[in-house]
């Protein structure tokens, strides 16, 4: 059930459309050096189990990485490659979609190419001095006016004036060191009023605080290798998940860094990506280039670790339910589900915006799959 | 009378036959009665009462012969004359005795009449003396009532002067050292002065004996204390002065004391060696002989006497438990022994018995032992404590045992004493604290002899690392044929180390040791201690220290060489298959280990030991694919693959990667067996390099490279991928070489894979990669068990950076052919 696939292009760049609430909404940008690259916007209608896609052209060059607004749902940015004189630079910008796109292609979403409009260019985020941009991060529930973009071994503070028209960099920082530093990803933490970054080079995960633009925490040699991947738990401030090249999922508490809280080994490859689900912290997405989606219960640090907490009004209400809660057990952490549609490596994975219980994930042949969270689990967690 | 007739020395049966004849004759039996014979009653029977002659000779005459009628006769004839002579004796005999008995009473007449006459006379002689006697007691009376007067007022008068002279005589006997003669002169008067002391004149004398007394009996504590006489004098002396009323209980201590001391000096004497011991100790017994530069062929010789090093200063344990047995446990025993001479087992007389001083000495005697006894203990123990050095434990053995037997002596002569169970308790603490040292002995052992063989394994390796860089292709010929003797050497190694630490355990448990009969070490020690603790725990600790080896060293950089990885990993393995069952077999047999309580079974340690072989290879794969991967994924991030030459070689990388793939197949060949291998597709086999055959690789490429059908793209792949097996690349390998090498190659080309799909490549980039795979394609299938796999990975490679490639114009295979065979 629930596993819609949707063939596009070569694909890495998967986002949820952050600030939409209704719709359940993904965005995918293609990865194509030969042709157009699109932006298609994978609408899933729940009830009726269809998906619609509509496509707006991105002529700027193949992405890399796509980001929605978290206050403007038409708002997003993306990185993307651009070849100039033999030379390859990632560049970011921000982008608007037109507002006639839901209108425009949406009756024959089979059609693609016929006559897709054009993301409107607000504007870009300049790095040609920084090098390739990694990734943009927007502030977490912010108003869609700050975003931080990973160039290199930058870390650059940007502040969108004029509806987005306008990026001045407001601060920066640089991370020094040993040979040639560059950052492979980052988070921004929703947590501490949105003053908190978390980045990732090499095998190391660095804290950072926006105000002061330094380093707070570094976890040295957090995995084996490479760190590919992190996310921030949305309910426990100081608990962040990271993912890498040693095949393993890691959870950090980082005022303890000297070891992790807990360590997953499911992967039998890179681990690329790794999200919490935003309402539900114990499920937990990972998608790695053994062409496996894994959706993990991870109850124990979660900050529900004795299921869900009936308020007191509720208990008049559904008295058998409180009197089921006494008797469940703690869960355990466990596997849910191992999802084996990709044929591919599958570099993103992403929970719907809109709802708690679905998710997408994005292999590299351009498959994007549509999943529920398992009914029985969603009873259990929401009983 | 009768006697006198009868002839004394006729034979009883004989005399009774005649008799039983003549009353036959008569009729009479025994009671005098007529008795009638009713089996007689035939008429025909001579003997018979109803006899008739007529009917009798009717009969003859009927029935015999002339002959036999005159036979009869004759015989007839015969018995009546010799029963007419037989009637004749008796008539004669008879009348002899009536002829006798009238002489005789006639005799007895007068003889009585004689008497008679004496007898009269003799009434009238005691009449007389009757009536002396009572006249001269009656006159004696008055003068006998004198004389006992007399004689009690004598022994009075001894009496006193006795008690008069007692102090003169104490004071001589004090003089003499005739103290028993005092204390029993004292005793008797003791009373006597005690009920006069009211006169002043017994007073005095009570007063001066007091003193007298006082002064012998502090001479006699003198000489007690002294405690250089002899036991009898010291009993002597104990027993006068409990007659001498001094209170038992104090005679105790103060004996108890006494002997206390000069215990303690042998306690002390004991303590002073325990004080001087460790400083010698931690001299000879700490120093660890490191070997740096061990030879890889010989760690047998050089670690082998590393951990095992016996302390060699200072007064080994023996002497030390001889020392403690000899002074303080036989001075102990004397003590003890002299101490229930004195107080215990001596003859109880009357007011002495009262006191129950046996009971109480008793008492006193336990306390007393105990805490000397707890002293004791707590010397030899901190001494077994010393004794970290496991290098010959029979020495210890044997100290144990003396300790031991010497201590029944004790429970002879104590039988209630808990200090035997003590020592047996001391014994067992030491036991299981030798086993925890030989566990640990034998792992510092192992981890030594790991460390020898990493060194081993590093030495060759430099060697090896600068034959190849040199562009050498002989790949580590000498270093490489070690690896075999390693394992066995370091196998065998172990063994031996764990048998003669058996062997070496086994001593507790040796006939002629006296506790080895205890329960502790015929049951627990056994199956506990020796096999549990020793042997089960050795080998799990093998297990557990062989995967934190792929624990520890997985994320924190390959700190351990994959070749020991390697070698560690077989070793389990072999535990699994053979060694273990082996090892506690023969644990079994020298212990004869009975199991009451459940003990490991030999499965239960062989899956793990695979688990951990299983996780070691595991790891191998996983650390030698990261080198191979590391190699790969710098080598496609760091170059420029937009602005790259045409290219002409195939990169040394390539070279690099096939190399090392190379030397560690032999490497794993060394330690594993072959595997099986999927049927070789017929062109391969051939090992011509045409294997990627032009025609294959266009068809499959071909739409890669056509604009026109931007969605077919990836088509073909994923049809191809639809049927082929999802592969897992950190997957669990077996133990066979081709399982090994295949996981290590697909460990590579996936981050080839990887790596290639993050970059952007010109058209000479494209290139390269296409005559990098090729290269690769021509000698990796070899190395691994389904060749496909091989193709389809490098295929998936050179789509990839094909679909990465801005200006996709894929090189000519005849081209790329030519390339790789040339270099």
């Amino acid at each position: 059930m629930g596993f819609r696939s949707l063939r596009v292009f070569q694909a890495r760049a998967l986002t949820a459309q952050t600030a939409e609430t209704d719709a359940i909404r993904f965005l995918v940008g293609t990865q194509s050096l030969k042709f157009d690259n699109q932006i298609h916007i994978i609408d899933f209608d729940d009830e009726n189990n269809m998906i619609n896609k509509s496509v707006l052209l991105h002529d700027a060059g193949e992405m890399w990485h796509i980001s929605g607004s978290p206050a403007d749902k038409a708002v997003l940015t993306t990185c993307y490659s651009k070849t100039s004189e033999s030379r390859v630079l990632t560049c970011a910008a921000v982008w608007r979609m037109p507002p006639e796109w839901e209108s425009g292609s949406h009756e024959s979403p089979d059609d693609s190419s016929n006559n897709p409009q054009t993301l409107e260019l607000l504007c870009h985020l300049d790095n040609t001095t920084h090098g390739s941009v990694a990734c943009v991060l927007w502030e977490p529930l912010g108003d869609g006016k700050r975003v931080i973009s990973l160039a290199e071994n930058h870390v650059l503070l940007w502040d969108l004036q004029e509806s987005s028209t306008k990026a001045t960099i407001s601060s920066t920082a640089t991370l020094e060191g040993k040979g040639q530093l560059k950052f492979t990803a980052g988070k921004w933490s929703p947590h501490h009023n949105s003053t908190q970054l978390a980045t990732a080079n090499d095998t190391a995960i660095r804290g950072w605080d926006l105000r002061s633009m330094s380093q707070i925490y570094c976890i040295e040699n957090a995995h084996g290798q490479l760190v590919r991947d992190l996310d921030f738990n949305p309910n426990k401030q100081y608990y962040l998940a990271s993912c890498g090249d040693d095949c393993k999922v890691k959870f950090w508490d980082v005022r303890h860094i000297n070891e992790p809280v807990k360590c997953l080994e499911e992967h039998s490859h890179w681990v690329w990506s790794v999200r919490y689900n935003h309402s539900h912290d114990q499920l937990l997405l990972t998608g790695s280039s053994d062409s496996r989606v894994i959706l993990s219960n991870m109850v124990s640090i979660s900050s529900e670790p004795f299921g869900h907490l009936v308020d007191d009004d509720d208990l008049s209400d559904n008295e058998e339910s409180q009197q089921e809660d006494k008797g469940k057990e703690p869960l355990q952490d466990s596997i849910i589900a191992t999802y084996e549609e990709h044929e591919d490596s599958v570099y993103a994975v992403e929970w719907s915006a809109a709802d708690p219980w679905l998710f997408a994930s994005l292999s590299y042949d351009g498959r994007l799959v549509i999943n529920r969270v398992p009914r029985a689990l969603k009873y259990h967690i929401l009983l | 009378m009768i006697s006198a007739t009868t002839p004394p020395d006729s034979d009883p049966t004989g005399r009774r036959r005649v008799h039983s004849m003549l009353k036959l004759y008569y009729g009479l039996n025994e009671e005098g009665k007529v008795v009638e014979q009713a089996e007689s009653l035939d008429p025909c029977d001579i003997n018979g009462p109803h006899f008739d002659p007529e009917v009798y000779l009717n009969k003859l005459r009927k029935e015999c012969s002339l002959g036999e009628l005159m036979d009869h006769e004759s015989c007839t004839v015969k018995q009546i004359r010799s029963l007419d002579s037989d009637m004749q004796t008796l008539v004669y005999e008879n009348y002899n005795k009536f002829i006798s008995a009238t002489d005789t009473i006639r005799k007895m007449k007068n003889d009585f009449k004689k008497m008679e006459d004496e007898m009269d006379c003799l009434s009238a002689n005691m009449a007389a003396i009757t009536e002396f006697s009572a006249h001269i007691s009656g006159t004696l009376q008055d003068q006998h009532a004198q004389i006992t007067k007399l004689s009690g007022v004598h022994t009075l008068l001894r009496k006193l002067q006795f008690l008069f002279e007692l102090p003169a005589r104490l004071n001589k006997c004090l003089e003499l050292q005739a103290y028993a003669q005092a204390v029993s002169a004292h005793r008797r008067a003791r009373c006597v002065l005690q009920q006069y002391s009211h006169m002043p004149s017994f007073r005095g004398i009570q007063d001066d004996c007091h003193v007298i007394m006082e002064q012998l009996a502090h001479q006699l504590r003198q000489k007690f204390r002294d405690g250089g006489s002899s036991a009898k004098d010291l009993s002597e002396c104990v027993e006068l002065l409990l007659q001498l009323d001094e209170p038992a209980e104090e005679l105790c201590d103060k004996f108890l004391s006494h002997a206390q001391s000069r215990l303690e000096a042998d306690l002390q004497g004991l303590e002073a060696e325990l004080k001087d011991s460790p400083v010698t100790d931690t001299g000879g017994g700490l120093v660890q002989k490191t070997n740096p530069g061990s030879n890889h062929v010989s760690p047998s010789s050089s670690s082998m006497t590393n951990p095992f090093l016996s302390p060699t200063a200072g007064t080994d344990i023996l002497e030390f438990i001889d020392r403690g047995c000899n002074e303080f446990v036989s001075n102990l025993c004397l003590v003890i022994a002299s101490y229930q001479e004195l107080f215990i087992n001596r003859p109880q007389e009357g007011e002495l018995a009262s006191k129950k001083i046996p009971e109480m000495a008793n008492g006193k005697l336990h306390v007393f032992v105990d805490t000397l006894a707890a002293r004791y203990f707590s010397l030899v123990e901190r001494r077994i404590q010393e004794e970290k050095g496991v290098g010959d434990n029979s020495l210890l053995v044997r100290a144990l045992d003396r300790f031991h037997r010497r201590l029944q002596a004790i429970s002879k002569l104590l039988p209630g004493s808990a200090v035997p169970s003590q020592g047996t308790e001391i014994v067992v603490r030491a036991a299981r604290e030798r086993i925890k040292q030989y566990l640990s002995a034998l792992q510092t052992f192992y981890h030594d002899s790991l460390t020898d063989v990493r060194q081993a394994l590093a030495a060759p390796r430099l060697s090896v690392g600068g034959a190849s860089a040199s562009g050498g292709g002989a790949t580590s010929k000498d270093a490489t044929p070690s690896l075999t003797e390693l394992l066995t050497s370091l196998s065998n190694f172990i063994l031996n180390q764990l048998k003669s630490v058996l062997a070496s355990v086994h001593l507790f448990t040796a006939k002629d040791i006296t506790f080895s009969n205890k329960p502790y070490f015929k049951g627990e020690f056994c199956s506990q201690g020796v096999r549990e603790g020793l042997v089960v725990s050795f080998i799990k600790l093998i297990c557990q220290s062989s995967r934190q080896y792929c624990e520890s060293a997985g994320d924190r950089g390959g700190s351990t060489p994959p070749a020991l990885l390697l070698l560690l990993s077989r070793l389990c393995l072999d535990y699994e298959t053979s060694t273990i069952s082996y090892i506690l077999t023969l644990t079994d047999e020298q212990f004869l280990v009975q199991h009451h309580t459940p003990v490991t079974p030999v499965t239960a340690l062989c899956a793990e030991a695979r688990e951990a072989a299983q996780k070691l290879l595991n790891h191998y794969v996983k650390v030698q694919g990261l080198i191979i991967s590391q190699m790969l994924r710098k080598s496609v991030e760091t170059r420029d693959w937009v602005n790259t030459i045409e290219p002409r070689n195939v990169r040394a990388v390539m070279k690099r990667v096939v190399e090392d793939t190379t030397s560690i197949d032999v490497q794993v060949g060394l330690l594993y067996e072959e595997g099986v291998r999927k049927a070789h597709s017929s062109d391969s086999s051939k090992r011509t390099f045409s294997v990627y055959s032009s025609s294959r690789q266009q068809i499959r490429y071909a739409p890669s490279y056509t604009p026109s059908a931007p969605m077919d793209t990836s088509l073909l792949s994923n049809i191809h991928k639809l049927f082929s097996e999802r592969i897992d690349i950190f997957s669990p390998v077996e133990f066979n070489k081709v399982s090994v090498l295949t996981g290590i190659i697909k460990i590579s080309l996936k981050t080839f894979l990887e790596c290639v799909r993050l970059r952007t490549f010109g058209r000479y980039g494209l290139q390269q990669i296409q005559v990098d795979c090729h290269y690769l394609q021509m000698y990796l299938w070899r190395f691994v068990s389904d060749e496909n796999l091989v193709h389809f990975l490098l295929d998936e490679i050179v789509g990839s950076a094909a679909h990465r490639c801005l200006d996709p114009s894929p090189m000519e295979q005849s081209v790329i052919e030519v390339i790789c065979e040339r270099g």
